[in-house]
């Protein structure tokens, strides 16, 4: 018994603490105020994504025409074999990878490496434009060789395209601007522009950087494997 | 990784030297507070003339020739629509935001300057698109200002092609606009407090502004998905909101897309819209209140609490603008439910306002004025509010004039009082002169009796069954010709306050520069926005050293005291030892 009161005496103390911890003075969250700006920034596009994904479910679900079959289009053929997804499987993979070499930009940041940290973004970068470029190569293919359009396809329900390229349209976007970003910061990193301000952006960037990967995963469920 | 606090490190602040980046490209939020608000107000008189014209043709139908269906539908849609985002939100979070985040918490500036000036100029531009749609072919959109679709991109309706694409276009730079800004006001009141400020001595107003703006952030995506959709479903004839519909005799080329997805997206964000226009009232009202009454807030931390439980809560109530939608009744039901709990908080703070005027010293000086009648309107706003909660009370009582009374009172007149009230209270903080106390009574006392001359009859009618935006009544059976008396006299009324604003825009531009000049600290307010080093603040705002705090934002009238307040950077004394815990 006075161990539970004293276990229950000790768990409100933690609260106690959280809360002054959080209310105290000067700032809320012990972090640099950049990254607690591009967190709620991030957390407002969530929301931006969740609201796009869920109106795509919501008009698949209540279309009155079937849906086209998401793996006979997006396939490639190889030497007469159409395989299931391969871009899409690649351009996961790649867009995955930069998110690799995006954290090791940032541990090369704070060892205040600069040289090795603007490499790393730059890789990053490439890899997002690797990314988009296979982005344009797929919608090349589904609009010149297949006669997708926003407002109607051969396959099935017209919002088959709609939601495609609006979704995967915004998404590019966000890795388009993101390439910009990586860009300016690894220029930024080696002219120096950083030195005294400390090299919280290139995490503040990898944070936007890895925020792009996380919702690619959600689009790449939704509309390849459903 | 190790970092230093803004508050401890110094903000480095680029000090402009023309007057260009002094006043114009400026990173100041004084100057950038200003400018949103005289932005807003610009736009606002747009939308109170357009309101004029409606109540025109409403008060005498027929008797100008200039209003036909189409301008009329116009006019409700603009004013509408630009009152609600381009006014009232961009005033309260680009405006008093601006100016009183960082004033109040003790920063010298925003966390991010360039951001935020970028914010005002993206806002400039889509205000400058929206009213780009009155000179348009066709005019601008006429689909009512919740812009439903398949209505609003339908040829037939009035500015189906480009009105409709500039609305939604300048909505997406608005919540373009709108994040850049509401970012850095979060950021600052969370990131760059000074010492001694704690989140529980920040006052009221800060509370209510940052909660608006989390609310703004995370609302602000499902309008921007929806008017992209729509400028989709206009521009490129895809089907997300429109159904296989024919118009005007022909089959349209739309098919199988879904008209209440729209609307549950629009309320998604159309609702909290409501408390992020709401919830800075609340707050800046609780600190006239408290100011002008020369007493403490009656229970502040409940006043936060409330604050924080309205923004969650106002996420889960969209649905209850759409019980004459077609939904599942189980929804009729939840939304219904988390629509009376919100009743519970807001009563809390009105229970505690009152409480706080309850024996205070109550001065009537004009911001208390309008501090007091916003109590008032918001109460007979709130109630009705209860009827309309409420599915069996809704449905008979849907698109009729009594839901125009109830939002115009809970969401137009309420939160305008408050600003009015805002600026007769900071106007001397940020001109150094006061405004004239005898033009300021006339446009209280106006504003306040004719706003109930024209919303307590519009409920009247509204329960006769007086539907909401026709274009004239016409010959109907069951409505009596008070009806037709009614709407008149609300013209009447009408048109006498719209014209009391004007006075009040004179006396802005008259105090402006030949109003008396007032002394530092005029309110003998306790906050720390009146303590700045020069008055009034100058860039930086606080000198050399950032301002230390040792108490909340409410010590008014402690007893042994030398005065009747206690600025919240005054170091404690022996004489005030037990002027309270926090």
């Amino acid at each position: 018994m006075a161990q539970s009161s004293g276990e229950v005496a000790a768990t409100q103390d933690a609260v106690t603490d959280l809360v002054t911890d959080w209310s105290a003075e000067k700032e809320v969250f012990r972090v640099h105020w950049g990254k607690a700006m591009m967190w709620i920034f991030l957390l407002s596009d969530t929301f931006i994504f969740t609201s796009f994904l869920v109106s795509y479910m919501k008009v698949r679900i209540s279309s009155t025409v079937p849906w086209p079959n998401s793996s006979e289009i997006f396939a490639l053929s190889f030497g007469g074999a159409p395989i299931p997804l391969i871009l899409i499987a690649i351009m996961t993979f790649v867009l995955i990878t930069s998110s690799g070499t995006m954290a090791l930009a940032v541990n090369y940041g704070y060892r205040r490496d600069r040289t090795k940290t603007a490499i790393f973004l730059l890789i990053t970068a490439a890899f997002g434009l690797l990314f988009v470029g296979m982005q344009a190569f797929e919608w090349t293919k589904l609009i010149v060789d297949e006669g997708v359009r926003p407002w109607g396809n051969p396959f099935g329900a017209a919002q088959f395209g709609a939601s495609f390229f609006m979704i995967t349209g915004f998404h590019g976007g966000h890795v388009s601007g993101g390439v910009i970003y990586l860009i300016y910061v690894a220029v930024g990193v080696l002219n120096g522009r950083y030195e005294k301000k400390g090299y919280d952006i290139v995490e503040i960037a990898g944070l936007y950087w890895h925020f792009v990967d996380l919702v690619w995963v959600f689009i790449f469920a939704f509309f390849y494997l459903w | 990784m190790a970092h230093v606090a803004l508050a401890d490190k110094g903000q480095e602040l680029a000090h402009p030297k023309t007057w260009i980046g002094m006043y114009v490209w400026s990173q100041d939020h004084k100057i950038i507070g200003i400018q949103y608000i005289i932005t807003a107000t610009a736009v606002g008189v747009v939308a109170l003339i357009l309101s004029g014209l409606m109540r025109l043709q409403l008060g005498f139908p027929g008797a100008f020739s200039f209003i036909q269906p189409d301008e009329y539908y116009q006019a409700v849609t603009m004013h509408g629509m630009i009152m609600i985002v381009f006014m009232l939100t961009a005033f309260f979070l680009g405006g008093f935001g601006n100016v009183l985040v960082p004033l109040m918490c003790g920063a010298r500036d925003m966390a991010f300057p360039f951001m935020n000036m970028l914010s005002y100029w993206v806002y400039l531009l889509s205000v400058i698109v929206v009213c780009a749609s009155f000179f348009v072919p066709e005019g601008p959109t006429g689909a009512g200002w919740t812009l439903y679709p398949p209505q609003a991109i339908t040829e037939g309706s009035a500015g189906a092609d480009w009105g409709i694409i500039c609305m939604t276009v300048s909505l997406a730079l608005f919540v373009i606009a709108f994040t850049m800004g509401g970012l850095n006001y979060v950021t600052t009141a969370f990131q760059s407090r000074s010492r001694g400020m704690t989140l529980m001595r920040m006052p009221l107003s800060v509370w209510g502004i940052i909660m608006a703006t989390i609310l703004g952030l995370l609302a602000f995506p499902a309008l921007l998905v929806s008017v992209i959709m729509m400028t989709l479903d206009k521009a490129l004839s895809t089907s997300f909101f429109m159904p296989a519909i024919s118009s005007l005799g022909e089959n349209l080329s739309h098919e199988g897309g879904s008209p209440i997805l729209f609307q549950h997206l629009f309320w998604f964000f159309g609702h909290p819209e409501v408390y992020i226009v709401a919830l800075p009232a609340f707050g800046i009202v609780s600190d006239l209140i408290s100011t002008h009454a020369r007493k403490n807030i009656f229970g502040y931390r409940m006043m936060v609490w409330a604050i924080v439980a309205i923004g969650g809560l106002s996420f889960i109530v969209w649905a209850h603008h759409m019980y004459v939608s077609g939904m599942n009744p189980y929804f009729g039901f939840f939304f219904a439910t988390t629509t009376l709990i919100i009743a519970v908080p807001t009563a809390i703070k009105v229970y505690n306002w009152v409480l706080t005027l309850w024996r205070g010293n109550i001065h009537l000086t004009v911001p208390m004025l309008f501090a007091i009648g916003f109590i008032f309107t918001f109460i007979h706003g709130g109630i009705t509010g209860l009827f309309l909660g409420n599915v069996v009370v809704d449905v008979p009582l849907s698109d009729t004039y009594f839901v125009v009374g109830h939002f115009h009172m809970v969401m137009g007149v309420s939160p305008f009082l408050v600003v009015f009230g805002g600026i007769y209270h900071w106007f001397p903080l940020l001109t150094g002169r006061m405004l004239n106390d005898a033009m300021g009574k006339i446009h209280f006392w106006m504003t306040f009796l004719g706003t109930y001359a024209i919303y307590l009859p519009m409920h009247y009618i509204g329960i006769l069954g007086v539907p909401r935006r026709y274009y004239a009544n016409g010959t109907t059976e069951f409505l009596p010709d008070s009806v037709q008396a009614a709407n008149m006299s609300i013209t009447i009324a009408a048109l006498v306050v719209a014209a009391a604003q004007f006075l009040f825009l004179i006396n802005i531009f008259w105090s402006m520069f030949k109003g008396r000049k007032s002394k530092r600290n005029p309110w003998r307010a306790t906050s720390i926005e009146w303590q700045t080093p020069d008055y009034p603040p100058k860039h930086g705002n606080w000198g050399k050293e950032l301002p230390v705090v040792y108490r909340w934002a409410y010590s008014y009238s402690v007893p042994g005291a030398k005065e009747d307040f206690i600025p919240q950077n005054e170091p404690p004394s022996e004489n005030t030892r037990g002027e309270g815990k926090v």
